[in-house]
């Protein structure tokens, strides 16, 4: 039997008044185990914690109970307390019986009564409490940041500038992503490319950062501190140590198809650089579409490349990684508009997504920076913008969610297009207009007040492709009248989505998504760029719709979060952590399945069963990622799972104690 | 002075077993704003409802716990992900049981009180008092010893 101890609080009269402690100290004396039971004033004060000192010293305690207020207070200042004495600072555990007892029950009898009660309680409960050190694990001083966007630049950057190791993977020939794509930035309209493109060569010339484009990942194992993962690097048919990016290849090619860069506005070569400040400017071979790769005889770039840097034979490579951390920053897609028939997207080359004209508007675009009709390479005589197409709807294939950003961007849109079409028309559906963000309600309203935008509330109900002009009808609900507008080009504001493939990625990592496909971070409020699984992290648009600045801020802190996990040598763990009775287990898995932190593993072992060797599987818990629920404990069978500091000798004890 | 007033009158004997995230703090936040709720509620802390297994809610109601609570964060506020689907589940079950074994079901509640409920708390305790008040002592599943 342990010897323990029992400290009664009196705080003052926050306890005394409504509870004997007279009483309840002559009642613990009695209880099993307790060699001794005091009170005072105050024990969280210097006094009554010396108090407590001199007493574990004294009466050679193995168990701790303070009976006071609540563990939540004061739960780390008795461990503390305890640990000085050199006591286990997981025997010490406290009795609530001020916020649980004395300050609800009034009745001085009843109060007295329970807090005795809860006392007993802790007693039983420490008499089956072990001794508990907390686990250490390593920390691999390097991270891995995957997508090559504005979100994993910063990041990549960020954490570089702390001095540690980053690889950036981008499965894109380039890093850039969607900002890359983008003409100018909304409120403040400076051009995209201009901010972008130095941070896009900063992090490629980065001592500490190492680029791998068109690169994909494979395979993710392992956890917190020790991920172990495995990158695909697709043959890019071009040896990057020759290449010079003079280009030739790409000017040479016969094969013309649609460029993704461009949104399918314009076209590319087989063998191309996405666009001019693609960094690294190394052109990739696209298989699918050269010639020499389906059947043809071709080779021309072959001949025409001075450095003779072109490599057919070239196979991907695996690449074998370590890491300690992960941030996860691999964008957005748009929400395919050609699922709103009634929008007739795709039917006529007029109707455009607001990516597409973000195109139009670059000067390196395929029309040079002039809005142009795509049909007739004509420019438009008028124009009308649809927001919230298949955001804020309900509908099967839209999405119910606001996509933040298409209030703001189509703003833009329309000053850019008066800007070069001051006589033309502008029409702007819009659902509600939502502007919150420094400088943005002023650009809102200088494009309807000084630019002439007409600003229409209400959804569009049908784009009809008439020939050259297109028929937009809709309502307008703040005069409700329906309106009937003959446009020449009509830009759709597509809901912002997760990646098609996002539900894939997060299964390959372990962590989770929300309805929607966007990461899910685990807390929405007070961890917003940690995922569950400790040290995978999250920044941009892969965890819901934001603009640049807010991306660059979540990088930030993601950045900030990796930096402080890969500044530990040794990482602490949770003492309160679940654990396997080996013997006990008949390796169901069925704890497997209920662990949100994916701590739970399964593995082999030799035992003798009726004399003969037998190897047979088992879990194991690997105590850095377990964090404590508990719920393993009760999805096991055979009682083979157990939790410290919760254990279920504890709580039977404690039911029996509460019970008596 | 006797320790136990509920040899003299029937005072119900509640074990409530509480989630350190949500509910415990919501019974903090009672307590700091003098809540009053029945004494016969006798608070076991548990780091998630997910922890609470069947087992002892069994052994509570064979210790003479008149009425057994668990109490957890709201569906979807779980700090551990999902605890509190799977306590909700597991206990769904478990209240057949107690019907099978003939024994009132409604003696036994699982309820979310989240940390800043602490009026809720009271309520929730005082509600399941008096429920149980109703029902008498539970004779059924308590030991003869």
């Amino acid at each position: 039997m342990k010897r323990i101890g029992v400290f009664i609080c009196r705080c003052g009269t926050n306890i005394a008044a409504s509870v004997d402690i007279d009483v309840v100290v002559k009642a613990a004396g009695e209880m099993p185990g307790v060699v001794y039971a005091g009170d005072y004033g105050y024990l969280c004060s210097e006094t009554g914690q010396a108090m407590i000192r001199e007493a574990i010293a004294l009466q050679q305690l193995h168990g701790l109970v303070v009976a006071a207020c609540s563990p939540h207070l004061h739960e780390t200042t008795f461990r503390r307390t305890a640990a000085s004495a050199g006591m286990n600072p997981y025997l010490a555990e406290m009795a609530n019986i001020r916020e649980h007892c004395s300050w609800v029950h009034r009745d001085k009898q009843e109060a007295t009564a329970k807090a005795a009660a809860l006392v007993r309680t802790t007693a039983a409960r420490v008499a089956h409490s072990r001794e508990l050190e907390a686990g250490e694990i390593s920390v691999e001083p390097c991270a891995l940041v995957i997508g090559g966007g504005i979100a994993g630049i910063q990041a990549a950057l960020d954490i570089a500038e702390a001095g540690y190791q980053v690889d950036l993977v981008e499965r894109m020939p380039s890093i850039g992503g969607r900002m890359a794509q983008l003409d100018k930035t909304f409120p403040t309209l400076d051009c995209s490319s201009c901010i972008l493109t130095p941070r896009m060569v900063e992090a490629a010339s980065h001592p500490a950062i190492n680029l791998f484009t068109f690169c994909e990942v494979e395979k993710v194992e392992g956890f917190v501190g020790n991920f172990s993962v495995v990158l695909r690097k697709k043959a890019r048919s071009v040896d990057p140590g020759k290449c010079t990016a003079c280009g030739l290849c790409g000017e040479i090619c016969p094969v013309k198809v649609k460029s993704e860069f461009e949104e399918g506005l314009g076209l590319r070569s087989a063998i191309y650089t996405p666009f001019p400040q693609a960094v690294p400017a190394i052109p990739v071979l696209d298989r699918a579409s050269c010639l020499c790769f389906n059947g043809s005889a071709c080779g021309l770039c072959l001949k025409a490349c001075p450095a003779g840097a072109l490599d057919f034979e070239q196979q991907d490579e695996l690449l074998e990684q370590k890491y300690g951390a992960i941030v996860m920053a691999t964008g957005f897609n748009l929400l395919n508009m050609e699922g709103f028939g009634e929008l007739a997207y795709g039917r006529h080359l007029d109707i455009i997504t607001s990516l597409q004209l973000e195109r139009l508007l670059s000067p390196s675009g395929p029309t040079g920076g002039r809005i142009l009709k795509p049909s007739s390479k004509q420019p438009p005589q008028s124009i009308v913008f649809v927001q919230c197409a298949g955001s804020r709807d309900k509908s099967h294939s839209a999405r119910p969610y606001c996509s933040k950003i298409c209030c703001m961007y189509s703003a833009k849109h329309a000053l850019l297009f008066k800007e070069q079409y001051p006589e033309a028309w502008v029409y702007l559906f819009y659902t509600d207009i939502c502007t919150p963000g420094k400088g943005l309600e002023e650009l809102y309203l200088r494009v309807e007040e000084k630019y002439g935008v007409l600003y229409l509330r209400g959804r569009v109900s049908r784009v009809t492709p008439g020939g050259d002009m297109l028929l937009v009808e809709g309502i307008d609900t703040l005069s409700g009248h329906p309106v009937k507008i003959e446009t020449d080009m009509v830009v759709l504001a597509p809901a912002i989505t997760a990646r098609s493939d996002a539900a894939e990625v997060a299964r390959l990592l372990g962590i989770s998504t929300d309805n929607h496909g966007f990461f899910t971070e685990a807390h929405p409020k007070l961890r917003p760029v940690e995922t569950r699984l400790a040290g995978i992290f999250l920044a941009g648009a892969c965890q819901g719709p934001g603009n640049i600045p807010e991306t660059v801020i979540q990088a930030g802190a993601a950045a900030a979060k990796v930096i402080g996990l890969l500044s530990y040598d040794l990482l602490v763990g949770n003492p309160y952590v679940s654990f396997v009775n080996e013997s006990l287990c008949s390796g169901c898995l069925d704890c497997k399945e209920v662990c949100p932190y994916g701590a739970i593993m399964e593995k082999t072992i030799e035992g003798k069963i009726h004399g003969k060797n037998v190897k047979r599987r088992v879990a194991e818990v690997n105590g850095i990622l377990c964090q404590g629920c508990g719920s393993c404990t009760v999805a096991c069978r055979p009682g083979a799972l157990n939790l410290n500091g919760f254990s279920a000798e504890q709580l039977l004890a404690e039911v029996d104690a509460i019970c008596l | 002075m006797p320790v136990n007033p509920r040899q003299h009158s029937f005072e119900p004997l509640i074990v409530a077993f509480c989630c350190n995230w949500c509910s415990y703090a919501g019974g903090d936040l009672a307590g700091a704003d003098r809540l009053s709720y029945p004494a016969g509620v006798r608070i076991i802390r548990v780091p998630c409802c997910s922890r609470v297994s069947p087992n002892l809610i069994l052994r509570a109601f064979q210790r003479g716990a008149d009425g057994v609570v668990v109490a957890g964060c709201h569906p979807g506020d779980c700090h551990y992900d999902g605890g509190n689907y799977l306590a909700r589940r597991r206990l769904t079950l478990l209240h057949r049981f107690l019907e099978f074994l003939g024994m009132e079901a409604s003696r036994f509640t699982v309820c979310w009180i989240s940390a800043s409920e602490g009026e809720r708390f009271a309520a929730v305790m005082t509600e399941i008092t008096q429920k149980i008040w109703s029902l008498g002592p539970n004779r059924k599943l308590r030991d003869t010893r």
